[in-house]
């Protein structure tokens, strides 16, 4: 029916005695989510196709002859729905008690557990116990290939790995073979994952501990992670992930759902790229001094020194060095200070970049980008233009021998030599670790990375995106935005700096027309795109441009 | 060699020339009247021959017993999108061997059958699915066709009627499963052998997504009849909700097993007192298994009015599937034909629904148990429930038929189970 603006269709029924309105064309399994009833399912995923299979869905629909599958049975107006009738319920006690026929129950040396659909849905609504005594028919463990394992005797076979690979990855590689009892998953003859670029997403999907990653294997239980909303910092797709962090380090990485960014996935190399964010080695106290006299100090002493050299040096050149690892706030801050400090002559960042994108055929909206950086375009539209190779070197083509002030925030300058910087007049580093070409830094400042602060990146399609903090930052370090945009302040002579995350994307908004109109509360945790995104991923590309 | 068997209350619609190798041929076949049926249908064209048909009263011969001519009716009449006639040739109900005689012994009466079930549905192209085990069988059957495309009865212009219809042959791996409607399309698609929930039913989105129909062996035989002479003609035979003719397998303890074609509503004690020559060695009858191993065993009380149509199997607590007629006597040992087809279900289940996969291999291990002497009253209360949490809950109905037969046989064989459960003593000598 041709929708003229009008709203869209509802139907409204009765689902558990709730009166509930939905859009025609849903199905009862998403009509009750909607009105927060769970009803328990396996085979059914919302990013795949439904087969119907697990039988777990099944709900009474008044008036009809049996159960029926809630995944794929419509929402009818005026049917009256019960997830939880005797006969439903009964029904699915019968199927979790088959799950476990066969089931090893090895959850104490099981991966999932915590956060396995069998466990959870077994003790809601299983038997006490089972009556199952016959020999369980064992398969043993199978290497995948790429990051995944695959423990036969915990599958489900719900089959959401064949048909993400299948619908999603658009790389059928796993199936299932053999049937009845004897089914059971695998790859094809000697291809496995290894090269599936998203194959890491079937570990997630899996809703039992069939199917787990090698590298987190044995190395967290469930239940002592926490979960921090944010952003993969892999690309500039800038894919919604939470951080599972424990004793104050990232344990993995697992997507975060949003439709208008990376649907339920995310890629592998965004996955498995975390463990820079653990690097030990941190620079934990602010120092100060050139080469051998450099020396530990603390915030008060290297904030009060540093603004009396500024002043002395004002109205001097001036080459920024950023990084688009560092969110929006950062930069901008970054940038109000140079901009204090006196003539900015060179604004640029350094990172690199893939040959190739890397899309995922079923989410056309999910590529990995060839910027390998979270912030490339919040970058860009601060006004940094990129410098060096795509291996995020070179460039900086006199820089090395600036008599200028310089500031370098979140550049290693690993390419650098011991040299760089010696000939400037004030050289500030700012960063998570120290570096041989910082040696004639006369200021090295301690900085939280992404993960041990909140902010915001912008992503290639434009879009802000707001990530939380996850870990302790080490020592003394402090987010960048929040020492530069003190001293900016104090240079300026302005008003009080901001004093938090808010704060300090409100002074970016005030002082970026590309950001106009964003609120960080507005953001939320899911983001929202620039008023003129196209404009902006537009400035994006032209800076990218060779 | 004369065919096996053959009674004189048999009506031999499409099994006359079952035996007779000249039958084979198209020059045969055509002797035998054959090849009128699609004549007639083109003459009368589709709406009139899926009215005929429907007026036949025909049932689906594949174990539903869905009328005919209203599942042809089901199909879209717009011409816009191809139409696909399935014929369900994996005969793989253990118990049933009719479609096999008709394909080896009548390949052309199929061939005719499938013109006009295609015609009459608006299909230009129809495959028919075979049994990867009918060696002989699809050998038959693809030399008739060479001679059917080689005498313009396929193909382009048929019978010079500017008809075209194809006929492909596709011979399956040998998976019970891939006989269920849906998981045999999956299989002729070249995915694995699995059903599909329904809707969408196979009229709207059949084989390659596009509308089909799906008809079983016997069906579109006795449908090639039904063109030829009109559907009251049919009627003549049967009874008013089972009309026509239907084949009678008959295998187990009687003196003259076979394949009987007989009119539908016929007594089950006169097929296996007169008709199949009696009980072997004069035994007793113990249990009639009326429809393939799918449905409820039925006890010798239960069989003694019986008669077998499918509103008369019904009446009598069974039902009549595809007319595969197991007759057991009193040697027969229940548990193990039940644990047998457990075993059968566990090792044809295709895997997906979760009661099924599970269900059908755990009540084959229980009852394996049960009659190695190791099982408990607790057991057979057990397998009721389970064999109740496997029907009605799954994509397609393997789950529900082997419940059936474990329900009906705890509930009319419970002391055979007993015996062994208590005395480890097995009923029945086999
Ligand atoms: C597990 C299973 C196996 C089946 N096997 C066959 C078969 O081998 N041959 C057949 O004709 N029908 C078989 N059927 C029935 C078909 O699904 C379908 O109902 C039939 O082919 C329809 O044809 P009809 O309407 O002409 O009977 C099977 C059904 C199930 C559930
Ligand atoms: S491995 Fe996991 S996702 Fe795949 S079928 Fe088994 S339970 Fe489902
Ligand atoms: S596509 Fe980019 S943002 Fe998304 S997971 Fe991969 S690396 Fe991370
Ligand atoms: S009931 Fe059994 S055979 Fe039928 S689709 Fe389900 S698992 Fe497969």
């Amino acid at each position: 029916m041709p929708d003229n603006g009008r709203k869209p269709e509802t139907v409204a029924l009765t689902i558990d005695g709730r009166e509930v309105v939905v859009p025609k064309g849903t199905s009862l399994l998403q009509a009750a989510a909607g009105a927060g009833i769970e009803v328990p399912h396996y085979c059914y995923h919302p990013g795949l196709s439904a087969p119907a299979q697990c039988r777990v869905c099944l709900v009474e629909v008044e008036g009809a002859p049996k159960l029926q599958p809630s995944c794929v049975t419509v929402a009818q107006d005026g049917q009256v729905v019960r997830t939880d009738s005797d006969e439903a319920l009964e029904m699915r006690k019968g199927v979790f008690e088959f799950y476990l026929v066969n089931h090893p129950l090895d959850c104490p040396i099981c991966d999932m557990s915590g956060e396995c659909k069998l466990q959870d849905y077994v003790f809601a609504e299983g038997r006490e116990h089972g009556r199952a005594h016959e020999p369980k028919r064992v398969f043993g463990r199978d290497d995948f290939g790429g990051d995944v394992l695959y423990y036969g005797d915990r599958c489900v076979m719900c089959t959401r790995c064949v048909r993400f690979m299948e619908e999603v990855a658009g790389d059928p590689r796993l199936t299932v073979v053999e049937r009845g009892s004897r089914a059971v998953i695998d790859t094809f003859f000697d291809q496995g994952l290894e090269g599936a670029s998203f194959a890491g997403n079937v570990v997630d999907i899996c809703p039992v501990g069939a199917l787990v990653s090698k590298e987190f294997l044995h190395k967290a239980r469930a239940w002592d992670l926490d979960h921090t909303p944010s952003v993969c910092a892999g690309c500039s797709q800038g894919c919604n992930v939470e951080l599972h962090t424990r004793d104050n380090l990232v344990q993995r990485l697992k997507p975060r759902e949003n439709q208008e960014v990376n649907g339920h996935w995310m890629c592998d190399y965004g996955r498995e790229s975390y463990e820079w964010i653990n690097r030990p080695g941190r620079l934990e106290s602010p120092q100060a001094g050139r080469g051998s006299r450099r020396k530990p100090t603390d915030w008060r002493d290297v904030l009060g020194r540093l603004h009396a050299r500024l002043q002395e040096l004002r109205g001097a050149e001036v080459i920024v060095i950023g990084s688009p690892l560092w969110p929006n706030e950062g930069l901008a801050a970054l940038d109000a200070l140079a901009q204090a400090a006196g003539q900015v002559s060179r604004r640029v960042f350094r990172s690199p970049r893939a040959q190739d994108e890397d899309p995922l055929p079923g989410f056309p909206l999910l590529i990995r980008r060839r910027d390998l950086a979270p912030n490339v375009d919040g970058a860009g539209l601060l006004g940094f233009d990129r410098d060096g190779s795509d291996v995020g070197e070179g460039g900086l083509d006199g820089v090395a021998a600036h008599d200028g002030i310089l500031l370098v925030l979140g550049d290693e300058l690993r390419d650098q030599s011991e040299e760089f910087g010696a000939s400037a007049a004030l050289f500030v580093y700012l960063g998570t670790h120290d570096s041989p070409a910082a040696a004639n830094a006369d200021f090295v400042l301690p900085v939280t990375n992404f993960a041990e602060q909140e902010g915001t990146f912008v992503n290639a399609q434009g879009r802000v995106q707001r990530f939380q903090q996850a870990l302790r930052p080490p020592g003394t370090a402090r987010p960048a935005w929040l020492v530069l945009g003190a001293l900016a302040a104090a240079l300026a002579g302005n008003g009080p700096p901001p004093s938090r995350a808010d704060g300090a994307f409100a002074a970016l908004v005030a002082a970026h027309p590309a950001f106009a109109g964003l609120d960080y509360d507005v953001l939320g945790v899911a983001g929202a795109p620039l008023a003129d995104a196209g404009a902006a991923t537009a400035a994006a590309a032209g800076q990218r441009a060779p | 060699m004369a065919y096996p068997y053959r009674h004189e209350k048999e009506v031999r619609l499409m099994s006359e020339a079952f035996g007779d190798p000249a039958a084979r041929t198209i020059e045969g076949w055509r002797a035998r009247g054959g090849y009128q049926g699609i004549a007639r249908a083109l003459e009368i064209g589709r709406d009139a021959t899926v009215a005929d048909v429907k007026a036949s009263g025909l049932r689906g011969r594949g174990g539903a017993g869905f009328p005919t001519g209203v599942k042809w009716s089901f199909m879209p009449k717009d011409g816009t999108r191809p139409h696909y006639l399935l014929c369900n040739a994996d005969e793989s109900e253990p118990g049933t061997f009719k479609d096999r005689e008709i394909i080896r012994w009548t390949p052309h009466q199929l061939i005719e059958g499938c013109l006009v079930g295609a015609y009459a549905i608006g299909a230009s192209h129809c495959y028919i699915y075979l049994r990867g085990e009918f060696f002989e069988a699809t050998q038959v059957l693809a030399k008739a066709l060479e001679e059917a495309y080689a005498a313009g009865l396929a193909g382009k212009d048929i019978l010079g009627s500017g008809v075209e219809i194809d006929v492909t042959l596709h011979v399956g791996a040998g998976a019970y499963i891939c006989g269920e409607e849906t998981g045999l399309m999956s299989s002729l698609e070249g995915r694995r052998g699995e059903p599909r929930i329904k809707p969408p039913f196979p009229a709207a989105v059949g084989v390659f997504g596009m509308p089909t129909t799906i008809n079983n062996v016997e069906t579109l035989a006795a449908a090639a009849h039904v063109a030829r002479h009109g559907g009251e003609w049919y009627r003549q035979w049967g009874t008013e909700k089972s009309t026509g003719t239907k084949l009678f397998c008959v295998s187990g303890h009687v003196n003259r097993p076979g394949n009987y074609e007989l009119p539908l509503g016929f007594p089950l004690m006169e097929l296996i007192e007169d008709v199949c020559g009696g009980m072997r060695n004069g035994a007793a009858l113990k249990a009639v298994i009326p429809g393939g191993s799918s449905v409820p065993i039925m006890d010798a009380g239960e069989c003694v009015s019986c008669e077998l149509c499918y509103e008369g199997v019904e009446a009598a607590g069974s039902m009549l599937g595809c007319a595969s007629v197991v007759v057991m006597d009193e040697t027969a040992d229940i548990v193990k034909q039940v644990r047998r087809m457990a075993d059968f279900y566990a090792h044809e289940s295709c895997g997906q629904c979760t009661p099924c996969r599970e269900g059908t291999s755990w009540a084959a291990r229980i009852l394996r148990r049960i009659e190695d002497g190791r099982g408990t009253e607790d057991d057979l209360d057990t397998l009721m429930q389970i064999s109740e949490q496997m029907t009605g809950t799954t994509i397609c109905v393997l789950s529900d038929s082997l419940a059936a037969p474990i329900i009906s046989s705890i509930q009319k064989f419970r002391n055979d189970y007993l015996a062994l459960i208590r005395r480890g003593e097995r009923v029945g000598a086999a």
